[in-house]
């Protein structure tokens, strides 16, 4: 292979594993911004769509359906997860919310690996999207590029309800102080369920999405989490655009470190994490810390 | 009869008790100042009023409901609107966003507030955090008119400001007494409070020392000295 070719191909697998990436920490970014929860669990979101988008794809073999039931089953469970559990952690430490979420991390993989065993399970792309296209010379399955056009009109849909609608204003200022927020009068408690199970549902979205490039397992919840809080760091809390461009910084770096650097991969989205909270502890789209 | 009743209220900050038995009244179309020293209590009394920090002990009563127990979510929207200390201004909002975030009802409208305040008109669009002091200012008080609460609690609009500004502000406070709405105004600026309250209360660690008239407490050099720090 020459290097065109190779680079070309690679900067679209960074690229559709960024958009992944993104759709998975938006959610976690919102929650961190407007709860002040961290959610380890967040990772599990991702796993359990790709599970939920395997079994709807079990039953009926529409590869569309799964994408719609999966972020709907996904949103219920999350729903539930901040109404019964994480409702009462609010007041508490945040090591309390590190412990709870954490374990949620097991207790997710295990019920999965008991519902559908622990070994990796392949999930087909949708029949349109099954071939590959040639671009500048590389081999692309069109699926990925399916992703990452999806993943860009995701993108600019969510910028428009986040910055041009009510609810949008609601989740802003819920985001910048959820206090006087309640204060004139939004119920802040219904609008934490909505965006953590709107997060969730996002979760398990990217989770189905990323069923026909990496298959679904078990582990694939607590090894996304990861990036992806690292993504939260980069981009800077609360903020859609820093998820944008922190997922799509951090998609390329893992992606080209795979493929340069095999083995440091991961060391280089530490780096890259290390540099931005030198330069910007605030990351690069937060607000500055108080 | 009262719009607002407050009876023996104790709130705390986790074991730090506060306010000590706290009682104050404010009737229909009051405006009532309480003043006191820094860290007097005053802004936990606010806090308690609107369900930031409930009270564990006592009642509050308004227009006859028990609330010291709802949420402040509740609270606002049965009549409660609030202009708290330091503005809180929503400041990644645009100035519309952040006046129609809590809008309701009718009585005050956006053409109303923009005619009351122009700057905030003209900066319509800009996002909150970019104003000045002032402008902010009027923006906490017009998200708070919007709400169209029939109680106003004001607390110290006149912090932080220059004093062109803080004359201003004691002329939208006189204007805002001939709507029908009952204020109860947290002041360190004395003589602003003096000048618009119909009763004074002073606040004293926790608990209310005085209780009059402004004619009264203006006639009381004890309590001026020792609460107010005013010579
Ligand atoms: N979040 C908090 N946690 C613990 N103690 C607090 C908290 N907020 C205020 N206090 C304490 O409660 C007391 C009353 O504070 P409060 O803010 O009600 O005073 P204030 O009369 O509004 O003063 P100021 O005029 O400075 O605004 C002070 O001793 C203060 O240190
Ligand atoms: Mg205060």
């Amino acid at each position: 292979m020459s290097f065109v070719p190779d680079f070309f191909g690679q900067a679209l697998n960074g690229l559709s594993y960024g958009v992944l990436l993104f759709l998975l920490s938006v959610g976690l970014t919102l929650i961190f911004g407007m709860l002040d929860v961290v959610n380890l669990a967040h990772g599990s979101f991702y796993m359990l769509g790709a599970y939920a988008g395997l079994a709807t794809i079990a039953v009926t073999g529409n590869y569309w359906l799964a994408m719609l039931v999966a972020p709907v089953a996904v949103g219920g469970i999350g729903a539930l997860l901040e109404r019964a559990c994480l409702r009462p952690l609010y007041r508490r430490s945040p090591l309390d919310q590190v412990l709870l979420t954490f374990g949620f991390i097991y207790l997710f993989e295990d019920l999965v690996k008991w519902i559908w065993g622990g070994r990796i399970r392949s999930i087909p792309p949708p029949e349109a999207f099954s071939g590959s296209v040639q671009f500048f010379g590389a081999t692309v399955p069109s699926y990925r590029l399916f992703v990452i056009v999806f993943g860009l009109v995701m993108a600019v849909a969510l910028w428009l309800l986040i910055e041009r609608t009510r609810l949008g204003a609601i989740i802003r200022a819920g985001v910048f102080d959820a206090e006087m927020t309640a204060g004139v009068g939004v119920n802040i408690d219904l609008v934490f369920t909505g965006v953590f199970a709107f997060g969730a549902a996002l979760g398990g979205l990217s989770g189905v999405i990323a069923g026909p490039i990496q298959s679904a397992s078990p582990p694939m919840g607590a090894g996304i989490l990861i990036p992806a809080l690292i993504v939260v760091v980069v981009g800077g809390l609360g903020s859609l655009k820093g998820s944008l461009v922190g997922s799509l910084i951090i998609g390329q770096a893992e992606t080209f470190g795979k493929a340069w650097l095999p083995g440091a991969s991961m060391v280089i989205i530490y780096v890259v994490m290390a540099l931005v909270v030198l330069l910007r502890p605030q990351g690069l789209f937060g607000r500055a810390l108080k | 009869m009262s719009v607002l009743q407050v009876d023996g209220i104790h709130t705390y900050y986790g074991e730090s008790h506060i306010l000590h038995g706290v009682s104050l009244r404010v009737g229909a179309g009051e405006m009532v100042a309480l003043l006191g020293r820094n860290g007097a209590g005053k802004t936990t009394m606010i806090r308690s009023i609107v369900g930031f920090t409930p009270s564990r002990e006592g009642r509050i009563v308004f227009e006859g409901d028990e609330i010291q127990r709802w949420p402040a979510y509740r609270i606002a929207r049965r009549g409660v609107a609030l202009v708290p200390q330091g503005r809180r201004i929503f400041a990644p909002l645009s100035v519309r966003e952040n006046l129609l975030l809590g809008a309701r009802a009718d009585g005050w409208t956006l053409e109303r507030v923009f005619g009351l305040f122009p700057p905030l008109r003209e900066r319509a669009e800009q996002a909150g955090g970019t104003l000045s002091g002032g402008e902010q200012q009027m923006l906490a008080l017009g998200r708070a008119l919007l709400t169209n609460g029939r109680m106003l609690l004001l607390d110290e609009p006149s912090e932080g400001l220059a004093p062109l500004i803080v004359r201003e502000i004691g002329r939208i406070l006189q204007a805002l007494k001939g709507e029908r709405l009952s204020v109860l105004l947290v002041e360190q600026n004395y003589h602003l409070a003096l000048r618009v309250a119909d009763r004074v209360y002073v606040m004293n660690k926790g608990q209310i020392v005085y209780e009059g008239t402004p004619a009264s407490l203006e006639a009381d050099e004890d309590v001026k000295r020792r609460y107010l720090g005013v010579a």
